[in-house]
């Protein structure tokens, strides 16, 4: 330490700039695939919450009236839906697959130890699910 | 050493020096609103510490940077901070082990009240931490040593490791929204004893734990396991407390 604070004699006063103004927020805080999985997980479960909120409406709607029935779903034959829907899929998938690994968090007692490696088996089988479906279903979107 | 220093100087020199820029989010709670970044050139040795740069601001450019440490070597616990994002001991983090061709950004912990610059009031923390009842309880008379064995030892030995640096509780997103959350801390603190053959109030620490702010609001994000400067495996130890939970002993 001697020769960092040796220097102070006879040297001019440092150079401080004045405080950015403006950034104030702090960083975000960088966690690694365990918080990163369950943002995913909490993103994928309150859309799929929101899907099935107007699943459960439209699918009631049959009660009311066949046709009214008929025209509601008639309007999501377009390729926005047809997009949403690939990522119903994408978001259904994380959560089922992530839903497994917490299940074995909690219960395998080695659940903790192996959580990184049970992220990247999730992230794999999800892939090798989304490659499955997703050329299939945009064909069909955008063939019809 | 300064001694030693001055007849050696080619050896001195032979040590690369490099300067650093650190970003540090101050408050000032007499002038300021809002917290603010401030940026400061610092001359650094590879072996230097994050707490050297924050040693050599406060000494020689800026005097009224706030912050908390005590031994300076990892044990105490005092220092626990943000850097680039991640809970750690400015302490234990070298500063070659940072990216020194971007800024190194250093903030107080998230989750507690600010006080000033990187002081956080820990009474939060500290008012869970005494809520688990962290101390031996037994009702034999110590008029002779407690027995206990190498395997009934071992059982709780990496939960004995905590400084209580809350390091692992600031770095929790439960704890960050919700303040009533034990959080990780407290839960390895009464790891500690529920899982000790010689303690007697396990039954007690599970029940203050089964709660709808104890160890069920754990969602395992790995956060607290991850930020441990103690190498302490947190989301194991909560874990193990929500397994003897439902159990319903150790």
């Amino acid at each position: 330490m001697a020769e960092q604070t040796g220097v102070l004699t006879g040297s001019p006063a440092p150079k401080i700039p004045a405080p950015r103004p403006g950034r104030v927020q702090g960083t975000l805080y960088r966690g690694r695939e365990g918080m990163w999985s369950w943002v995913l997980h909490r993103i994928t479960g309150v859309s799929i919450y929101f899907f099935l909120l107007v699943h459960i409406l439209d699918t009631a709607l049959v009660r009311v009236s066949p046709a009214a029935y008929n025209a509601v779903i008639g309007t999501y034959k377009t390729p926005i839906m047809g997009l949403g829907e690939t990522a119903l899929v994408a978001a259904i998938g994380f959560h089922a697959l992530n839903g497994l690994r917490i299940i074995l968090i909690d219960f395998w007692g080695n659940g903790t130890k192996h959580q990184k490696l049970m992220f990247w088996i999730v992230i794999a089988l999800w892939i090798i699910l989304l490659i499955g479906f997703v050329p299939r279903q945009l064909m069909n979107v955008f063939s019809e | 050493m300064s001694t030693v220093l001055e007849e050696r100087p080619a050896a001195a020199d032979a040590i690369q020096k490099f300067t650093a820029t650190m970003m540090i989010r101050r408050f000032d709670p007499d002038t300021d609103t809002e917290p603010r970044w401030q940026e400061f050139s610092v001359e650094m040795l590879p072996t230097d510490r994050v707490l050297d740069a924050l040693h050599q601001i406060k000494w020689e450019q800026d005097g009224s940077l706030t912050f908390r440490r005590s031994c300076a070597h990892g044990v105490c616990g005092s220092d626990a901070m943000r850097i680039n994002g991640r809970n750690r001991l400015a302490c234990k983090t070298l500063m070659k082990d940072l990216d020194i061709s971007k800024p190194v950004y250093v903030e107080a912990i998230k989750g507690l009240p600010l006080e000033k610059d990187l002081v956080v009031d820990m009474e939060p923390f500290f008012a869970s931490y005494r809520e688990v009842q962290p101390f031996l309880q037994s009702s034999s008379k110590p008029d002779k040593e407690r027995l206990q064995s190498a395997e009934q030892r071992a059982r709780f030995d990496d939960t004995t490791k905590c400084i209580l640096c809350a390091a692992c509780t600031s770095s929790c997103p439960v704890f960050w929204t919700d303040g009533q959350y034990f959080g990780p801390a407290a839960i390895v603190n009464a790891h500690r004893f529920i899982f000790d053959s010689r303690d007697e109030a396990s039954e007690v620490r599970l029940d203050i734990l089964n709660d709808k702010e104890g160890v069920w609001r754990c969602r395992t994000t790995f956060n607290c396991t991850e930020a441990c400067p103690r190498g302490i495996q947190v989301t194991q130890a909560i874990a193990e407390v929500k397994a003897a939970v439902l159990r319903g002993h150790a």
